[in-house]
């Protein structure tokens, strides 16, 4: 299936055409030849965040075979240039809200790892007090207004959150994290036109693992040009390679600041492959395996530490998270899990 | 009226918070189909009341996520039937959040609608379909009889820190009663003896409150003494008022308009069963509305709920 090539702004001429879809874009305006450059304290930061996200998850499918998490367990291996890319392109007191595969995005934002693996083990020390888990995990400390179970169930939450900082007046941005799966779902066209309408500072983050579940986006979209749906509503629609944090984070920032300036939303497509199935129990068979092969070479780990080039102070970053989640597991296990006494107290006269 | 009512208590509530702003198809300046938000776009702007396309869904979603981030959202549905589009955002969302955030966050929301039948709106807009609402923990659920109820209550649903449904009765925009110059609020949870009686319990709630009055003043003139509880909220549900009503009479009928099928006034009946049984004279009986949907012809609508009539019958029957 071809894509169409009129989307408004695009970072990357050449992106790949590892995805099956052909080449993606070739119109660039003139300004866009030259990217910003992005310091190397940035660089590191997204490191930092790209590879705690990676150990973080391989952490829990660890804790998972363990039998020490139950439920589901969708891991975001191979998409942490996305969250790590948006995440550092906005600031602290701006608001997230995540995704069923959403504990990069709250890696990314910056939580406490060891509160993060208290609430995927149902601890009483979690986030949630160990009554979310994987799928509602959140943090209000860090404007994470949470993951979601449902699919596109957070899309017009994010965009309410917009228009909450409207009419508060502070000029605060909300990434709204969903996927090429949930784009197809009635409330992102819904969403959409009500950030536009209304100009809400809203980053739509769409994230094309390219599988809904297990079906593939071009089975489930009339127009694989996921990103050319924001100029239909009035809106850019901007595509970047999703393995590369700095394209990420560099169509997040231009975003951001269009928000900030009142000029309303913004449509991010951001391409990557995940590297497993839809959840842990799903070895995703059904993927094209020499596709899966090419996404890997461009790892985002692989693509960022070409970036970066300084093997020294890599290394230091990742014993650092090394040992944070060290640390985390630690604590996680040897917290309490939530009284049933209390629970049972609490719901007695609902 | 009671649609001034509820005007005035969205005036009050935006006038005291700036954060309180409304959304919904049509309610600025075209005032709302039943006019309850009519006029309050020219004292607080158009930031403030939001007209939104026909998207059920994600406008009600929208109000969730305004309220985590601090705003006070007031959404309009225009009838509780279209409410069907927007389940996942009110079930999954609004009414799960603070439980599943662990109390990081609340939702402040407020969900206004109106259902019922009596206007010829045939099966898509003469619903009644609270007790949806009903079985979920997480929602609170108001649904005011008269002006002074709805005025009272409409105030503390916008006040407080969960979400709320709020549903009007199309029949009663138009119907008068008392309401004092003076602010007042109403508790939420708080059942009210429209009419004290010794001989039979009604509880009822929304416009069959009306009814019921009706039928206890024409059983008067037989010599029965009826006791009228406008429940006013169904969640959190007042059992203190039900049960102590119930053991006094010791006789009790609940009456609906919505289908008796999986009414509210099944769970009702078994709450008193379960907890005054010893007090009771008999069984607790349900008048409510036929199992079908609601038809447009006049002569069928009217018998597809409950009249004075079948309210004074099932009384009679009783004693």
């Amino acid at each position: 299936m071809e894509r169409r090539v009129d989307i408004e702004v695009v970072y990357t001429t050449k992106l790949f055409n590892v995805t099956g879809v052909k080449e993606m874009v070739k119109k660039e305006p003139a300004k866009k030849d030259k990217l910003p450059v992005v310091a190397e304290k940035t660089l590191l930061e997204m490191y930092k965040k790209i590879y705690a996200t990676r150990r973080f998850e391989l952490t829990c499918i660890d804790l998972y075979r363990q039998g020490l998490i139950r439920g589901f367990l969708h891991p975001y291996l191979g998409e942490e240039a996305i969250a790590a890319g948006a995440c550092t392109a906005i600031n602290a007191d701006d608001y997230i809200i995540s995704t069923h595969r959403g504990h990069g995005h709250c890696v990314s934002k910056g939580t406490d790892l060891k509160l993060m693996i208290a609430e995927i083990m149902g601890r009483e020390t979690g986030l949630c007090k160990g009554r979310g888990g994987s799928m509602h995990i959140s943090c209000k400390e860090d404007n994470n207004l949470g993951a979601n179970g449902i699919v596109g169930g957070g899309i017009p939450i994010g965009t309410g959150a917009g228009m909450g900082i409207k009419i508060r007046g502070t000029s605060q941005v909300v990434v709204t994290f969903f996927s090429d799966g949930a784009s197809n779902n009635g409330v992102f066209a819904e969403s959409i036109n009500l950030a536009s309408i209304y100009k809400l500072p809203v980053i739509f983050m769409l994230e094309n693992n390219h599988y809904a579940v297990g079906t593939k986006v071009e089975f489930s979209s009339g127009d694989c040009n996921l990103a050319g749906r924001g100029p239909a509503y009035g809106i850019p629609g901007v595509c970047v390679d999703g393995n590369d944090a700095v394209a990420v984070y560099n169509a997040t920032k231009e975003a951001a600041e269009r928000a900030r300036k009142g000029e309303g939303p913004t449509l991010i497509e951001a391409n990557t492959y995940r590297h497993g199935g839809h959840h842990v129990n799903d070895p995703g068979l059904y993927m094209d395996q020499e596709l899966l092969k090419q996404w890997k070479e461009r790892d985002p780990m692989i693509v960022l530490q070409g970036k970066i080039q300084d093997e020294a102070k890599i290394k230091k970053i990742e014993e650092q998270i090394d040992g944070e989640l060290e640390e985390a597991v630690a604590f996680a296990k040897s917290s309490p899990e939530p009284s049933v006494d209390e629970f049972l107290q609490s719901v007695i006269n609902e | 009226m009671y649609r001034e009512a509820l005007n005035r208590a969205l005036y009050e509530e935006m006038k005291r918070d700036p954060l309180v702003f409304i959304m919904g198809e049509g309610i600025a300046e075209f005032g709302g189909t039943y006019k309850v938000t009519d006029g309050l776009w020219k004292e607080f702007g158009l930031e403030r009341l939001i007209d939104t396309p026909i998207a059920e869904a994600s406008f009600t979603g929208m109000a969730v996520g305004a309220a985590l981030v601090g705003a006070r959202p007031v959404i309009e549905h225009l009838f509780v039937d279209f409410t069907m589009l927007v389940m996942d955002q009110i079930v999954n969302q609004a009414a799960k959040y603070k439980f599943m955030s662990g109390d990081q966050g609340t939702v402040p929301m407020v969900m206004r609608t109106q259902g019922g039948a009596g206007n010829g709106l045939a099966a898509q807009h003469s619903q009644s379909l609270e007790a949806l609402f009903y079985h979920i923990p997480g929602l609170k659920l108001i649904m005011p009889a008269t002006p002074y109820d709805a005025c009272g209550l409409l105030k503390s649903a916008i006040r407080d820190d969960e979400p709320v449904i709020f549903i009007e009765h199309k029949l009663l925009y138009m119907t008068k009663g008392e309401v004092p110059d003076e602010e007042y609020l109403l508790p939420i949870g708080k059942a009210d003896i429209k009419r004290a009686g010794e001989d039979v319990t009604l509880i009822t709630y929304s416009a069959m409150t009306l009814k019921c009055l009706e039928a206890a003043e024409a059983l008067e003139k037989e010599g029965i003494s009826v006791e009228v509880v406008d429940l006013r909220t169904l969640t959190p549900l007042d059992k203190e008022t039900v049960l102590a009503s119930a053991r006094k009479t010791g006789r009790v009928i609940i009456v609906h308009e919505a289908c008796k099928r999986g009414g509210i006034g099944g769970d009702i009946a078994s709450m008193i069963m379960e907890e005054a049984y010893d007090d009771l004279d008999g069984p607790v009986i349900r008048i409510a509305g036929k199992n079908t949907p609601i038809p447009y012809n006049l002569n069928i609508e009217k018998v597809s709920i409950p009249s004075v009539e079948e309210i004074v019958a099932g009384v009679l029957a009783m004693v």
